[in-house]
């Protein structure tokens, strides 16, 4: 029934009410963050809620980030090997599996799994919070749910993400050395020089820099989701959904144009 | 002393408020009386700022709501209590934890000593075993919910109470408990109080004064003997109505008590 309503209205209309909608949207989340950083001057009550949320979301995210990020090593060993064997010299695999994992793939896995493992847990706590009335029960106690709320997790994303990040830089890396050692006969000699041939201080800045900047899509976006979350459990649901999908998106949206901004710079 | 004068509000095309006023005088407690979805919540919300009216104006303690600040109003939060609907506790955090969030004054909630006898003291207040204060919200029965809703919403002493449908969705036996408790708080503690409910008996017995909101606006208002000989038709109908509704619920419970419950 909504959609025949909706294809009723005519693109023009439609396309009006997306851009309505999504500058509502902007102004609101702007207007989320004016009030996240008034709100760090209330360190006493974000600090120790925020070192309870890293414990939470990065001890309980290190097997699954560890996880992907061997296999995704060992893949890109394999697939080298495949592409190398006879028409390159063998070291070369050492650079193209540490490149690879600290460039775009460390960085980029590890964000998109978070966004389905922190991003989720936010939207959906948040938005509970929100259609129980916890959220106005916070605030008519005369307190902040921005700093009781926002900024903890927020925050321990931004602690937690870019640690994980480089523990599966290093994961991806020995995992891609073992399995080529495995497949391709590939000694620590010739790994260990192929990876320090083409490597770069900066590239670890650079990781790093990306991982930041994942962090504050797998934060920032699930926690203005489920802080505005509405209509009960279906609201819930339908928000923990975009949630994930949002921060997934911009994820890669960032990816691309931070890729390209310091390839250029380099 | 409360006053809302002329508010409106509406959410998209839905006119919730027109041109409500009301005032509540200190030490007073009133019954906002009206069906569901009518605004009765959007009411209360507006008192302490939770939604801010479209127009109109909102005064309590003489500060004007709409206009306030941040840090004003959350000043002004700390002296009204909130019950909220379905209790609304914290539930991941025990009993007492959500009571302490309750205890505004910085001093005292950072005084550990004070903040166990407070909570020991709410529990009391609201007849509840000082054993629950380790419990969680998930442990506790709809009626002992409602109660540490109002244990949290006293705990910082505050000097108005607002109550958003506290009997709603309990039997009527514990419905009456939580009557007794508002109106005991009422003698105790001497706060105004706001209780928004559809339930006339109970508002009855616990309110000074009780104001009708029909359709948006408020129909009647007064001491509840002169709403019960209002000759206002749409008065006349939704006392009627909820009277016949108790009719039904008391003729339910004589025939379980009677045969034995429906399997």
């Amino acid at each position: 029934m909504a959609n025949g309503a909706a294809l009723t209205l005519g693109p023009v209309r439609l396309v009006a009410r997306w851009s309505l909608r999504s500058a509502d949207h902007a102004g609101r989340f702007t207007f989320l963050l004016v009030d996240m950083l008034r709100g760090l001057a209330e360190w006493r009550i974000y600090l120790p809620r925020t070192f309870e949320q890293s414990l939470a979301v990065g001890y309980g995210s290190l097997f699954i980030v560890l996880l992907v990020a061997g296999f995704a090593g060992a893949v890109t060993s394999l697939q080298t090997g495949y592409q190398f064997t006879g028409a390159l010299p063998l070291y070369y695999a050492g650079a193209v599996i540490s490149e690879s994992m600290i460039l775009e793939l460390g960085p980029v896995l590890t964000a998109l799994i978070l966004a389905g493992r922190i991003g989720a847990r936010y939207a959906a706590e948040l938005g509970t919070m929100r259609v129980t009335e916890q959220i106005d029960a916070l605030e008519s106690l005369g307190r902040s749910p921005i700093s009781h709320l926002l900024i903890p997790r927020v925050l321990a994303g931004l602690l937690v993400i870019p640690a994980l990040t480089m523990f599966a830089n290093a994961t991806g890396i020995l995992v891609g050395y073992l399995t080529a050692k495995g497949s391709l006969g590939l000694t620590y000699g010739d790994f260990e020089y192929g990876a320090q041939f083409f490597f770069r201080p900066l590239d670890l800045w650079y990781s790093l820099v990306k991982s930041y900047a994942f962090a504050c899509a797998v934060t920032l976006i699930p926690c203005y989701v489920g802080y505005n979350a509405q209509q009960g459990a279906e609201g819930v649901g339908r928000s923990t959904t975009g949630a994930v999908v949002s921060a997934s998106v911009s994820i890669l949206l960032l990816d691309a144009v931070i890729t390209k901004l310091l390839l250029t710079a380099k | 002393m409360i006053e809302l004068l002329n508010i409106s509000k509406r959410f998209l095309d839905n006119v919730v408020l027109d041109g409500v006023s009301l005032d509540v005088h200190d030490g007073e407690t009133v019954a906002l009386l009206g069906p569901s979805g009518v605004g009765k919540s959007v009411t209360l919300k507006t008192i302490n700022g939770l939604l801010r009216p479209d127009s109109g104006d909102v005064i309590v303690d003489g500060l004007h709501v709409p206009r306030l600040g941040r840090k004003e109003i959350q000043q002004l939060r700390s002296r009204i209590g909130y019950v909220f609907q379905y209790g609304a506790l914290f539930d991941s955090m025990s009993v007492a934890e959500n009571i302490r969030l309750g205890i505004t004054d910085e001093a005292c909630s950072s005084d550990e000593a004070y903040c166990t006898n407070r909570v020991r003291d709410c529990l009391r207040l609201v007849n509840l075993a000082p054993d629950v204060a380790e419990k969680y919200p998930a442990e506790l029965s709809g009626g002992m919910r409602k109660r540490v809703g109002i244990a949290r919403a006293i705990a910082g002493k505050p000097k108005y109470l607002l109550y958003d449908e506290p009997t709603s969705g309990l039997d009527p036996v514990n419905a009456d408990v939580i009557d007794g408790l508002v109106e005991r708080l009422q003698d105790e503690l001497g706060v105004t109080s706001v209780v928004v409910s559809h339930d006339v008996r109970g508002s009855f017995r616990v309110a000074d004064r009780v104001a009708l909101l029909w359709q948006a606006k408020i129909r009647a208002v007064g001491k509840p003997e002169e709403i019960l000989q209002s000759r206002d038709p749409a008065v006349q109908q939704f006392m009627e109505r909820d009277l016949e509704m108790a009719l039904i619920q008391s003729e339910s419970e004589t025939d379980r008590e009677t045969h034995g419950p429906d399997v």
